[in-house]
């Protein structure tokens, strides 16, 4: 019997990715690269950040709180969208990975959320003066980790995990409106929390090196981020599909 | 480099609290948050090896 092949020529069909086994073993093989994206970016942000960008004429060194609050921030709103996204996804197309990549995402968007919150009322209290105020970017940065918290919990008090998936990705799905809320709440409301220096249309506000430190760092947690996410995925799924034959089979999980 | 000496990059303008309470409060949750991913994927891996069986 002839032993039939794929056609050496024929297109990657990206599709296969869906199927976990498939999934695991590219995100083995792409995780060094972003292990070393964030140390790479997280060590020349740090360089730039704290040892050649200038002190703030207002705000003095304490401004430099900057380049890990704001990459924590972006974080957490970029992680919630993917979260929501790929749980959208789950519950529409029925497919297994997807709500597995969203559960994987929840614990890292929620500690994001908690940093952002953390480092934004240590700045908070040396140029505001309070360490808290219910203003409309901070109420909903706050919304936000409610948000991630319930989405783990209501996933988690599911015996069938699949149930737990649907249930949780509603939650998502309708939370996602929290997202642009949270970015707009500068623009639209009065508030404590300063407007944006930084747009998609015009020039930035801060100085170059500033800036420079704060792309770097923001690239940092980004690759954290992922490095992080696609760790975490490969042992969900471990954990889900280890009735299935090829999870035994791995090297790694042989005794 | 901003800084003339250690001693002023730890003082950070008088904002040592602040700026370190901030920093260091970073290093600690990216560091627990990957010690939760090694002790999450070796549990994983145990469990493959060795199945606990539930009682009957």
């Amino acid at each position: 019997m002839a032993l039939t092949l794929p056609h050496p020529t024929a297109p990657l069909r990206w599709t296969r990715y869906a199927a976990p086994s498939a999934f695991y073993a590219l995100a083995g093989r792409l995780l060094p690269w972003c292990w070393a994206a964030a140390a790479l970016f997280g060590a020349a942000g740090l360089l730039v950040g704290l040892g050649l960008a200038p002190t703030d004429f207002q705000q003095g060194d304490a401004y430099r709180i900057i380049f890990v609050h704001v990459p924590a921030a972006w974080m957490s709103m970029v992680i919630y969208l993917a979260l929501a996204f790929w749980a959208a996804v789950g519950l529409v197309f029925n497919t297994r990975l997807s709500a597995m990549f969203a559960c994987a995402l929840a614990p890292s968007g929620a500690l994001m959320t908690f940093v952002a919150l953390w480092t934004g009322s240590l700045w908070g209290k040396p140029t505001w003066g309070t360490w808290w105020v219910w203003d409309a970017r901070l109420t909903s940065e706050l919304l936000l980790l409610f948000l991630y918290v319930g989405f783990m919990a209501l996933q988690a008090a599911h015996d069938d995990p699949r149930r737990g998936d649907r249930a949780a990705a509603v939650l998502a799905i309708v939370g996602a409106v929290n997202v642009p809320v949270i970015y707009f709440s500068v623009t639209w409301w009065n508030t404590l929390h300063q407007g944006s220096s930084i747009s998609f249309t015009k020039a930035p506000s801060m100085a170059a090196p500033m800036l420079a430190g704060l792309l770097l760092m923001a690239l940092a947690f980004w690759a954290w981020a992922i490095a992080v996410a696609l760790h975490r995925v490969r042992s969900v799924i471990l954990e889900r599909e280890r009735g299935a034959a090829w999870t035994r089979a791995l090297p790694e999980a042989r005794a | 480099m901003n800084w003339p000496s250690l001693d002023d990059f730890l003082a950070m303008g008088g904002y040592a609290l602040y700026v370190w309470g901030s920093y260091v409060m970073v290093a600690a949750a990216l560091g627990w948050e990957a010690l939760m991913l090694v002790q999450r994927r070796r549990r994983a891996l145990e469990e493959l090896r060795d199945p606990a069986h539930e009682e009957a």
